[in-house]
């Protein structure tokens, strides 16, 4: 286990940040902290990085107690929103400056940032200045920074989300393959369910000072152990009494058993999938998503008539994998 | 309508311009009346006696050791506002503490308060009487008229500029360089002189020559704490006062020059400074 956490709980004020967290993130796994802004989640990262003091409880870094150590000393590679660039040096001053506090060999040094900037495709600009660079770029300078001292966990506070969408996509696809060549342990937080589950291994589900749920990405989608979860990893409408996935459910156009009636509103082409908003008799609108294939063989029409059923029911269970706090 | 609109824009326009000219002619007219001229006539009165006038005044103990005392006192009071000043500048930008709005005004209070109730102030503490006369005197230290209590007031004077330059830079850098130089292992003292000085530096520097500027220049507040006990407690201000007191104008005009020249060099580093300052926060 590369992180423990222990019973953390921090308050700001009269605010409660932290609410009795406990979480064990895996050697060389990339660990999302998932969660609505305010939940938690990055004093949860900072906490881990001993940017904060949690007011009760403990931080263990490679199973040594490190609730005490201030973040010099805890082996931590940060990477923050807003790139926290050294405005002041060079792209390879700011690349090498972890190395030049550890006082490492000159040629050491050289080499190493050469090879960094290398690997975030930055070795045509190291002699640029942060304001040269377009935010991606920063952003990969900031994380080549962070892995120069070889941090035995990289920790990246909402890292995409100053960065426009396309870049954004790409710096996580980018940064997945990185992960998977050289498996350092890496926590990310996000609010961006799309973001967690294209990165992570595992995801955290954050929410009010709590960890909602702890899994694979897969196991939180289908099997959400709350409300929260289910309705913040996807898309959800409301289906009678539960919520269910917009894609899980039919529409068909003959009255069936188990079926209900209900009304075309309005079609909506998203390329490949399609979004059908419905509303039933009783005036309740849900929203049904069909892929372009299906959409085109029903010719579905605005104002239609169509009866729709649940294909699979993904309810929320209160013994789905790994609800409830987590060691 | 739109024949009708446009001799209006244009009468409108030409009346912009006759009222930027009268500004502008307002401008200099008050900069060469209030400015120039007595600069101009202290330069002129100052080189009129000629060179050996300029030699035999410097050739004065009392002149020397006016000087001696006036940039001993500014390197003292230049380097306590600027630590001090850099110390309070980091707890008003970075902590929140009870009365922090409070000591953020009282830091602003030497610029409203008169200097010669500064000089006051300090003779009622330090003075025959004062609250803490009895404890110096018994270490037998004199701090009323003598250097002590001239470099207290000095320093009193110049405490805003340093912090009032610096806070601001410190609010816009904010802290997360120096987070980010934490966890790459960088030390307070490291991050200190490696990542947050360097970008504060240009505004520190033009705070310490403003505090320069302003230590050379006090008369009041050292006027009332010297005692004015010639050739020991006499600053080359209260020098120029004396020599036109006693009716040497001559030497009172070259002391006053070079003082003045002193000082137009501090405000050609404080607009340098400036500049690079306002030029670093633009490499945003």
């Amino acid at each position: 286990m590369a992180i423990g956490v222990r019973n953390v709980t921090k308050r700001f004020g009269d605010f409660v940040a932290l609410d009795d967290v406990s979480l064990a993130i895996p050697t060389g796994s990339l660990t999302v902290l998932l969660g609505p802004s305010g939940s938690g989640k990055s004093t949860l990262l900072r906490v881990i990085a001993g940017l904060e003091q949690p007011d009760s409880g403990e931080v263990a870094i490679f199973e040594t107690d490190a609730t005490d150590l201030p973040p010099q000393k805890r082996g931590v590679g940060f990477v923050f929103q807003h790139y926290a660039s050294f405005k002041r040096m060079s792209v390879r001053d700011n690349v090498a400056f972890g190395l030049k506090i550890q006082k490492r060999p000159k040629k050491e040094i050289r080499s190493r940032v050469e090879e960094l900037l290398e690997l975030v495709q930055l070795h045509g600009l190291a002699d640029r200045y942060p304001s040269q660079l377009s935010g991606g770029q920063r952003q990969r300078m900031a994380l080549a920074r962070a892995l120069a001292v070889e941090p035995r966990v990289l920790l990246l506070d909402e890292p995409f989300g100053a960065l426009d969408a396309r870049v954004r996509k790409e710096l996580r696809a980018w940064l997945r393959r990185l992960h998977d060549e050289a498996p350092v342990t890496t926590v990310l937080v996000t609010h961006d369910q799309e973001e967690a589950m294209e990165v992570a291994d595992r995801v955290a589900v954050v929410n009010r000072g709590r960890i909602e749920q702890y899994g694979k990405p897969r196991d939180l989608y289908e099997h959400p152990a709350t409300e929260f979860v289910m309705t913040f990893v996807g898309p959800v409408t409301r289906f009678g009494e539960a919520y269910i996935r917009p894609h899980d459910l039919e529409v068909e156009l003959e009255r069936g058993r188990g079926n209900q009636e209900a009304t075309i509103e309005r079609i909506v082409h998203l390329g490949f999938e399609v979004r059908v908003e419905l509303s039933l008799p009783g005036g309740e609108r849900l929203e049904v998503q069909l892929t372009k294939r299906e959409a085109e063989r029903l010719e579905l029409l605005n104002g239609q008539r169509v009866f729709i059923r649940p294909s699979r029911v993904a309810e929320v269970e209160q013994d789905a994998p790994g609800a409830g706090i987590v060691s | 309508m739109s024949t009708h609109v446009q001799p209006g824009v244009a009468g409108r326009a030409h009346r912009g311009r006759a009222v930027r000219v009268l500004l502008v002619g307002i401008a200099l007219l008050y900069v060469v009346v209030l400015i120039v001229a007595p600069l101009a006539g202290i330069v002129y009165y100052g080189l009129r006696s000629g060179f050996g006038a300029i030699g035999d005044t410097f050739s004065q103990p009392d002149v020397v050791h006016a000087f001696y005392l006036t940039f001993l006192i500014m390197l003292i009071a230049v380097a306590v506002t600027t630590v001090f000043g850099l110390a309070v500048a980091f707890v008003l930008a970075r902590d929140r503490f009870p009365g922090k709005s409070l000591l953020s005004a009282l830091v602003n209070l030497p610029l409203a308060v008169s200097p010669v109730v500064v000089g006051l102030m300090a003779i009622l503490l330090f003075g025959r009487g004062g609250w803490f006369e009895s404890f110096f005197t018994a270490q037998g230290i004199q701090i009323v008229f003598a250097l002590p209590s001239m470099v207290l007031v000095t320093i009193f004077i110049s405490i805003p500029f340093v912090i009032r330059e610096v806070v601001p830079l410190l609010d816009e850098l904010g802290m997360d360089e120096e987070q980010a130089a934490w966890t790459l292992g960088a030390s307070r003292l490291q991050t200190f002189f490696r990542i947050t000085l360097p970008n504060i530096r240009w505004g520190l520097f033009y705070g310490m020559a403003l505090s320069a500027a302003r230590s050379i220049g006090e008369v009041g507040a050292v006027l009332v704490v010297s005692g004015l006990l010639q050739g020991r407690t006499e600053t080359a201000t209260l020098y120029i006062l004396r020599a036109f007191d006693q009716y040497q104008p001559e030497q009172g005009y070259i002391v006053a020059l070079t003082l003045a020249s002193f000082s137009i060099v501090l405000l050609m580093a404080i607009e340098f400074f400036k500049r690079r300052s306002v030029k670093a926060a633009g490499q945003e």
